[in-house]
């Protein structure tokens, strides 16, 4: 069965409120996908369903085509929106005693927690009390809680929000490594720059319905107005009056422009060529915060 | 992982954790200490048995009879002179005529006269001291430790949820072990606490000479208030956790949590207040709450039939399952309520968490 984890039909009502609605999207195996949503819309709770946390009205969720049982979850890493730990236990400890919780033996335990430390450049501070620790560090504790037992499917809520750029680096490296032996690994975040930068698919959920989902590059083709842009030498003001160009922007020799269905992008090429040299010319691929934006409308 | 497997883990932690904790250690001295003062130092304040000084041979017989330590003089001034001296308690002179500082030597008068045979209809078989302070004893240990260590309990429980971390936790292990494993934990640290305080106190009783009658007493109203104990104390701690989950903070833990103290508190001054109300005592020692207390002190004081501790603790153990499906839901409903204080309906209503 494919490494699949597919979240179907899962519907959640808070009392009246209705705060996931036929939630259905799949997380493929070996690739980052992105989870975005404003706040609210029901990225936490649909991730709480997944592992478990909360229960689903109705919906199942699935992995490797099997409904999930905490047998199969004890291979999830998590990582929730609410981050915690012991502060009065040393770091050391909690990592083992998470993996511990996990199903790891002892050994496993103390080898993973060494190694993940050391990753994460906390090898000194393993006997320290987590409160003791700065955010940074603490955040980067967390982080470990949620990796040591080694997952096989990794979700993790908002895991960039708190961290410095530093961390961001280590964290995106440990998250693609991951991706890359195999794992569906599935994060959300409001930080939508960090997700373009980083996710192969990409979920959009709006008010608990999903709105889109797909791979980045589909979701761009399907989203993109055909928007070029320009760079001349001289003034790019003629444009604005050439048959099927809406112009979006323009800045002396620069422009981005729209084209009416069915316009040939060559032909404006070739005008823009008539008049002198092009330094460039090209599609604008638009920007996750402008399909977001779209999708939000 | 089964969820046995997971509540060991837990209990693990939680035993770890609070035998690092200093005021763990401390109560524990300070009612080891308790138990070795209230059993050993009273017979030693009491003091040896009486000193007499005498020179007369039948008389120092008759006082050795009774019990009493005879100073042997050479004459009857020698005698006065260790009373007015204080070496001796009291002397026999001729006569005789029995000597005192500056007040009548009971003992001494009593060795030498011949009493009637007295009959006694209701015999106070116990030590009035030890009557008084065995019921208090056990009452006060019961609701000091179920006191203590269940808000403990609720505090290790509110640090979960003030933290977040009952998130992951909730993610690995089903709420159930966690709820198990803390229970487990604490319940062995109270009983281990209270038993050591009990094998202190018996020993002590058997050094410091207690009779054998006080002894033979003691320890079978001991071995019961431990059972009691036990399950009192498992049934009052799923309590102290599901009041700990209502709250979110621990600054809430003393709101929430005072129906629980009253509950704890309350058997406690009642039985010290009814010891003497046997009516009361006999209702009191079948209440769930009360007869962990209640139960061993009418078996110390010989007002309960054999088969009336065996019937407590039936009831004691339905009531604690009871409460412990009770105390589980609660748990379960309110743990991942993490916005304020949640109230007792909605943490039985929503049962939101995935076995």
């Amino acid at each position: 069965m494919a490494n699949v984890l597919k979240v179907e039909a899962v519907n959640r009502s808070f009392g009246d409120r209705r705060v996931l609605e036929d939630v259905t999207f799949s997380v493929e195996a070996g690739r980052m996908t992105g989870f975005v949503g404003a706040n609210g819309a029901g990225k936490t709770t649909t991730m709480r369903i997944m592992l478990g946390v909360l229960a689903a009205d109705a919906g199942e969720v699935t992995w490797q085509g099997a409904p999930l049982t905490r047998e199969l979850r004890h291979r999830f890493g998590y990582m929730p929106e609410e981050r915690g730990l012991y502060p009065k236990m040393t770091v050391t400890d909690q990592i083992v005693y998470l993996a511990r919780l996990h199903g790891l033996s002892v050994d496993a335990a103390r080898r993973n927690t060494a190694a993940l430390l050391e990753r994460l450049g906390l090898s000194d501070r393993g006997g320290e009390h987590v409160e003791k620790l700065s955010l940074g560090n603490q955040q980067r504790v967390q982080i470990a809680a949620a990796l040591v037992h080694d997952p096989e499917v990794l979700v993790l809520d908002e895991p960039f929000s708190g961290l410095d750029p530093l961390a961001v680096d280590v964290v995106v490296g440990v998250l693609r490594e991951r991706a890359s032996a195999g794992a569906p690994v599935l994060f959300s975040s409001h930080q939508l720059d960090v997700v373009e930068r980083l996710c192969d698919d990409l979920v959009i959920i709006t008010a608990g319905r999903i709105r889109a989902s797909g791979s980045r590059a589909e979701l761009r083709a399907g989203y993109a107005q055909p928007r070029f842009a320009i760079q001349v030498d001289t003034d790019a003001g003629w444009l604005r009056d050439e048959p099927g160009v809406t112009l979006v922007d323009l800045d002396g020799a620069r422009a981005v422009f729209d084209l009416a269905p069915g316009t040939d992008d060559q032909a404006v090429l070739r005008a823009a060529l008539a008049r002198g040299p092009v330094r460039s010319f090209g599609p604008v691929t638009p920007s996750l915060a402008e399909i977001f934006r779209e999708v939000n409308q | 992982m089964s969820t046995f497997a997971a509540a060991q883990l837990v209990a693990a932690r939680e035993i770890r954790v609070k035998l690092r904790d200093k005021t763990f250690l401390i109560s524990t001295a300070f009612f080891l200490l308790i138990a070795v003062a209230s059993t050993v130092l009273p017979p030693i304040l009491e003091g040896g048995p009486t000193e007499v000084a005498t020179a007369d041979r039948t008389v120092a017989a008759a006082l050795r009879q009774a019990g009493l330590e005879v100073r042997a003089v050479a004459g009857d001034a020698e005698a006065e002179r260790l009373v007015r001296d204080g070496d001796v308690e009291a002397a026999v002179v001729a006569g005789p005529t029995v000597l005192g500082l500056d007040e009548a030597p009971d003992e001494v008068v009593e060795a030498l006269s011949t009493a009637p045979p007295v009959r006694l209809l209701d015999p106070d078989a116990t030590d009035p001291f030890v009557a008084f302070v065995v019921p208090f004893a056990l009452a006060f240990l019961f609701f000091m430790t179920s006191f203590t260590f269940g808000l403990q309990i609720a505090m290790s429980v509110t640090e979960e949820k003030q933290t977040r971390i009952v998130e992951i936790l909730v993610a690995s292990v089903p709420v159930r072990a966690l709820l198990a494993g803390k229970v487990a934990a604490m319940t062995l640290l109270a009983f281990g606490q209270i038993a050591l305080v009990a094998v202190v106190a018996f020993v002590g009783m058997r050094i410091a000479g207690v009779g054998a009658d006080v002894t033979a007493l003691v320890g079978p109203t001991i071995a019961w208030f431990l059972v009691f104990f036990l399950i009192g104390f498992v049934m009052l701690a799923t309590l102290w956790a599901g009041v700990g989950a209502l709250a979110a903070r621990q600054e809430d833990i003393n709101g929430a949590s005072a129906p629980l103290q009253l509950a704890v508190m309350g058997p406690f001054l009642a039985v010290l207040f009814l010891q003497e109300n046997a009516a009361a005592m006999t209702v009191l020692s079948y209440i769930p709450f009360s007869a962990p207390i209640a139960m061993p002190v009418r078996l110390f004081t010989g007002d309960a039939a054999g088969w009336e501790p065996v019937l407590s603790l039936i009831v004691l153990a339905a009531s604690t399952l009871v409460f412990l499906a009770v105390g589980a839901r609660v748990y379960e409903g309110s743990l991942l309520r993490t916005n304020g204080r949640t109230s007792f309906a909605t943490a039985w209503r929503s049962r939101s968490t995935v076995g």
